[in-house]
């Protein structure tokens, strides 16, 4: 298949224009010794069926939908309501460039402010941006942010974490004379307040902290806060479950000072991992170092209400080595998901959605708590996935219930090795009584 | 246009000498060349500066300006209205818009500027 | 035209767009006890179904897009997205998958991962390449990072990066993130990059070149050897700025360049649709010496089985979380095979064929700064209307009356009120002849009647907007009317 539009005597009549009489001859500038002297190695061109039975063909090799699955860890299961795929296939939101051109983008524009104002409202912060790539890097950003603004360089970042937030943290900061350390966690699987006391010192620039954390359990924000404050550091607050933001406090009323985390549970497909939805929102004292897009409202010449992408002075292709951040492409068909999503979802919706996965997961805890050898790792309260630890072997326990067609969690021990033998199961409103109630029986018979 | 008992800097600041205080600014060329101006960033008081280094940024709509320090010396004062007003850069760029106020450690580096009418040589220079 | 709302305004309490279904388990308040809840969240949407999709569609119609026109931004490489991707990417067996699902029930869409980066690295001549990136900016960071960390390795970690002054913003932007000094190379009078200049400046205090080619002239850097070889034979490395790759494909390859490290972007060169700003790809591709630093996972073959290998001591370590973007890297595998080793010879063609139709229909009407033959995008100044009193951007925003979305504005940088057209490939005949209609006629509407420019456009949904006061007084929410009063008096 091919996509250009152009025909025989199209190509005879432009080349006479220009005054070449081969397509070759436009390429002259380009020295013959690198030229490409044969065909690329690749496969031949595919029509649009023979596209489809190849990936159909792959994807049969994907046999995860066969599986009850009970993953989560900064990936959530949600239902998507119908209108987020329909709106966002729309070619007016699918197929334009970065909004440059206020006038014949103000769709996206309005969009992007109304997803600035849902992002403020759910964190509790004062300003948000139109997106980051993901909440990995959205952690790296708020540190680098943070490290402009009190030009500290030491920051501390809670094992609670997620772990590639904590590794993308790590790889992205290397080079810029900022160290990181981390924090551990408590019995009841929250952080280290007494180490966190210790750590915090007038050298630190930031502390990252995340809740519901990586283990389930819902952090004490206003504590954390107040100690981060106390020595003169920035308190990051990341979130990887965003559903989160719509039930528990927010961290922006609880001493945030930067909140940054994963949007992809608004209406993003899980996706093998991407593309998801980075989002970032803080105070506004602190706006002239918000890395990343951001639109603002205006007025046309007829006194018209409009928006235009602003503040731009703060981005690379103005202040080139000296921007907040090299961000440009961001993640802006994510963003009109959640946006969609959450406008469906509306006021209650959202709640009530929350709320389902609360009492859902406490309904599996309490079920898979019946069974001998199964324990609460943590006992700290959490939102919608929380961690067991089995008296066998994890390994062997995982092969049983793959023979069932489970998967009961994401298995702890290959990032903490401390946590042997521990799981951390996700339920969501996509797990029905009947499949809960699956995975006891199915676990039940593995631990046996 | 210019005013006769400023001194100017190559990078188009001006200065004001008042006893051994100066008051920095940028021409009307340079707002000009700058367009509106929307944010100020400047040192915090107590900032010692050397001839000739960044002392902060002008940012207008679509572009960003160091301004440097026409002479060495210790920053005194900042002009808090154009926190809310940076327009006056525009509109006034040789009073009203100031935009710091210097201790001056160094008389002698006030050679190294022109006069008004040197300056205006300078962008007789520039235009061409 | 309807003038739409925000969504805020047309709430009104109790409308709801989606039902769940009642709740299965119990859902006793107590047993949420000690966790810390939030009252409602006041000012959230609440609207019907209807509301919400007649609001998007109607905001979907203020904007311009691809499918409409012809959309020539220079260096974005705005072409057609073909239709066909978007339904295998959203193919449930491929998209529905989490990224921690077990390697052995995910192996279709590990060997899509597999299978691209092979791919990729053919196309471009390099030995590996990595799809982490989500975006071209985030590729050119973990370019540097890959050489940074194989020259520390060496022992040898250098303070400065060379960057031709006609680069693109992001290129000084990902360098210094990677922790390097920049040093300005300037052009010659072909627009090329100044080969005395490079030599003077080529020291063993500098890590690497960053070169765009063709550069953001569209003008082939022809001296590409002679440049890898001054940066090599100085201990340095060379990276490629891949966003101009439209041009080259099937051409000539950047590895047979010498090029050390490239990143592309698949939503340009690869048509994956731009989305009103992202979600892109940025995949990274290298030569073998720096593949032990290629960031993690790296995707592995062995025996029929594909999996991912984390115990690689000398990586990056990871720039982004899972996969990368995957559902993007899926698209651009599916447009690869759609059109063969001939069909991606054909975009570059065309692109340039189309590129230099437009160049030799306006060159008497617009100034060329740079007479040196381009490739795919050619870049015109307002030198000829500036005299009439009008600038790129009033030309830019009139074409927008003519049903076209405007050029690349005031860039590259050397160029002064720049106009970068980029038409790419996909375009028919028909439309560039009616752009090249369109520019003539601005052309002597500069002469006759600059005003109806300068207050251009006329037919939009709104008109030209007031930049300085959003940047002044910037408002970034939406918040309640009596809140709006306060703020604004």
């Amino acid at each position: 298949m091919s996509y250009t539009s152009l025909s025989k005597k199209d190509l005879k009549d432009m080349m006479a224009r220009i005054g070449v009489t081969s397509l070759e001859q436009l390429f002259k500038c380009i020295p013959d010794e690198i030229k490409c002297k044969k065909d690329l190695d690749i496969p031949p061109a595919k029509t649009e069926p023979e596209l489809q039975r190849y990936f159909e063909k792959m994807s049969l090799r994907n046999t995860y939908s066969e599986y009850h699955s009970f993953l989560g860890a900064g990936a959530y299961s949600h239902y998507i309501p119908s209108v987020v795929d329909y709106l966002s296939s729309r070619g007016e939101f699918v197929s334009p460039y970065t909004p440059y051109q206020p006038e014949v983008s103000q769709g996206t524009l309005q969009v992007i402010f109304e997803f600035q104002t849902l992002i403020c409202q759910l964190t509790g912060m004062d300003i948000a941006n139109a997106s980051l790539y993901d909440g990995a890097s959205g952690v790296a950003e708020a540190v680098m942010m943070a490290n402009r603004i009190n030009r500290k360089n030491k920051a501390l970042i809670a094992k609670t974490v997620h772990p590639e937030y904590r590794r993308v943290l790590r790889t992205y900061v290397k080079n810029l004379g900022i160290e990181v350390d981390e924090i551990g966690f408590a019995e009841d699987g929250r952080i280290d307040v007494d180490e966190l006391e210790k750590k915090c010192d007038d050298k630190t620039t930031a502390v990252i902290c995340q809740s519901p954390n990586f283990f389930g359990p819902v952090e004490d924000w206003r504590k954390i806060s107040t100690i981060v404050h106390d020595r003169g550091a920035i308190m990051v607050a990341a979130v990887s479950e965003a559903l989160s933001l719509g039930f528990l406090e927010p961290p922006g009323f609880l001493g945030a000072d930067i909140v940054t985390g994963e949007g992809q549970s608004f209406g993003i497909p899980l996706s093998f991992g991407g593309p998801y939805l980075g989002f970032m929102a803080c105070r506004k004292e602190f706006v002239r170092q918000f890395p990343g897009r951001i639109a603002g409202e205006t007025t046309d010449i007829d006194g018209r209400r409009g928006f235009v992408l602003t503040l731009s002075t703060r981005e690379q292709h103005i202040r080139r080595e000296r921007a907040t951040s090299n961000i440009c492409t961001n993640q802006a068909l994510c963003a009109l998901r959640a946006t969609i999503y959450l406008a469906a979802l509306g006021r209650e919706g959202l709640r009530e959605l929350a709320g389902q996965n609360a009492y859902k997961a406490r309904y599996a805890r309490d079920k898979i708590l019946q069974i001998p050898g199964v324990d609460l790792k943590f006992k700290g309260e959490f939102f919608n996935e929380f961690t067991i630890q089995l008296s066998g072997e994890l390994k062997d326990i995982t092969k049983k219930l793959t023979r069932e067609k489970v998967i009961a969690g994401y298995e702890l021990e290959n990032e903490y090795p401390e946590l042997k033998n521990c799981l951390l199961v996700c339920v969501t409103e996509m797990h029905s009584k009947e499949d809960i109630e699956r995975l006891k029986d199915v676990l039940k018979s593995a631990v046996l | 246009m210019f005013p006769k008992d400023y001194y100017y800097s190559k990078d188009h600041e001006w200065i004001k000498i008042d006893g051994d205080i100066g008051t920095i600014g940028i021409t009307d060329f340079a707002q000009n060349q700058l367009g509106d101006v929307v944010y100020v960033e400047m040192p915090d008081k107590g900032t010692q500066l050397e001839f000739h280094q960044s002392i902060g940024v002008i940012e207008s709509v679509k572009a960003v300006s160091d301004v440097y320090s026409p002479v060495s010396g210790e920053v005194i004062e900042f002009n808090e209205k154009l926190n809310e007003s940076p327009e006056l850069i525009n509109q006034k760029p040789h009073d009203e818009g100031w935009i710091i106020r210097i201790k001056i450690k160094d008389e002698s580096d006030l050679q190294k500027l022109m006069s008004v009418d040197e300056y205006e040589k300078f962008l007789e220079g520039i235009e061409e | 035209m309807i003038r739409e709302p925000l969504l805020f305004d047309i709430s009104e309490k109790g409308k709801r767009g989606f039902r769940l279904p009642e709740l299965d388990v119990p859902g006793d308040p107590s047993l949420l006890k000690g966790l810390p809840l939030r009252t409602e969240i006041e000012d959230f949407p609440q609207v019907s179904e209807v509301e919400v999709v007649r609001h998007f569609t109607r905001l979907s119609k203020t904007n311009y897009c691809v499918d409409e026109g012809l959309y020539p931004l220079g260096s974005c490489t705005m072409k057609y997205n073909p239709k066909i991707n978007e339904v295998i990417a959203s193919m449930k067996p491929i998209s529905y998958i989490h990224p921690y699902a077990p390697e052995e029930l995910s192996q279709g869409n590990l060997e899509i991962l597999y299978v691209f980066e092979r791919y990729l690295s053919e196309i471009t001549g390099m030995d590996a390449a990595s799809l982490q990136p989500s975006a071209g900016a985030q590729g050119e960071l973990l370019g540097m990072m890959l050489i940074r960390a194989c020259l520390e390795d060496h022992g040898d970690p250098r303070k400065t990066v060379l960057i031709p002054d006609s680069a693109h913003g992001t290129n000084p932007s990902s360098a210094h993130i990677c922790g390097y000094g920049i040093k300005e190379i300037h052009s010659d009078g072909s627009g090329r990059i100044d080969i005395e200049d490079l030599k003077k400046n080529m020291t063993k205090e500098v890590a690497a070149l960053m070169v765009t080619n063709p550069n953001t002239l569209g003008v082939f850097e022809s001296d590409i050897k002679k440049i890898t070889g001054i940066v090599h034979s100085n201990g340095g490395f060379v990276y490629m700025d891949g966003a101009n790759m439209n041009a080259l494909l099937g051409v000539c390859r950047p590895g047979d360049m010498d090029v050390d490290v490239l990143h592309l972007n698949l939503h340009k060169t690869f048509s994956t649709p731009h989305g009103g700003g992202g979600p892109g790809a940025g995949p990274v591709a290298v030569k073998s010496g720096l593949e032990p630093y290629l960031p993690l996972p790296v995707i592995k073959k062995d025996n029929g089985k594909i999996f991912c290998e984390y115990d690689r001591p000398k990586s990056v370590g990871k720039v982004r979380s899972f996969y990368g973007n995957f559902l993007v890297a899926v698209k651009a595998l599916a447009y690869i095979l759609s059109l063969g080793p001939k069909g991606l010879r054909e975009v570059a063609e065309f692109a340039v064929l189309n590129s230099n139709y437009i160049r030799k229909s306006l060159d008497e009407h617009y100034h060329l700064q740079y007479e040196t033959p381009s490739l795919h995008e050619c870049v015109f100044s307002d030198k000829f209307q500036k005299e009439l009193g009008v600038s790129n951007l009033d030309i830019a925003k009139r074409l927008i009356d003519y049903n076209v979305h405007p050029p690349t504005m005031s860039f590259p940088l050397i160029v002064h009120g720049a106009l970068m057209i980029e038409p790419t490939e996909t375009e028919s005949k028909r439309d560039l002849d009616n752009f090249i209609q369109a520019m003539k006629e601005i052309a002597r509407e500069a002469k006759e009647n600059p005003t109806l420019l300068k207050e251009a456009p006329h037919q939009t949904y709104v008109r030209r907007l007031d930049e300085t006061k959003a940047a002044r007084n910037p408002v970034l929410k939406w918040e309640k009317k009596s809140d709006k009063n306060d703020r604004q008096t």
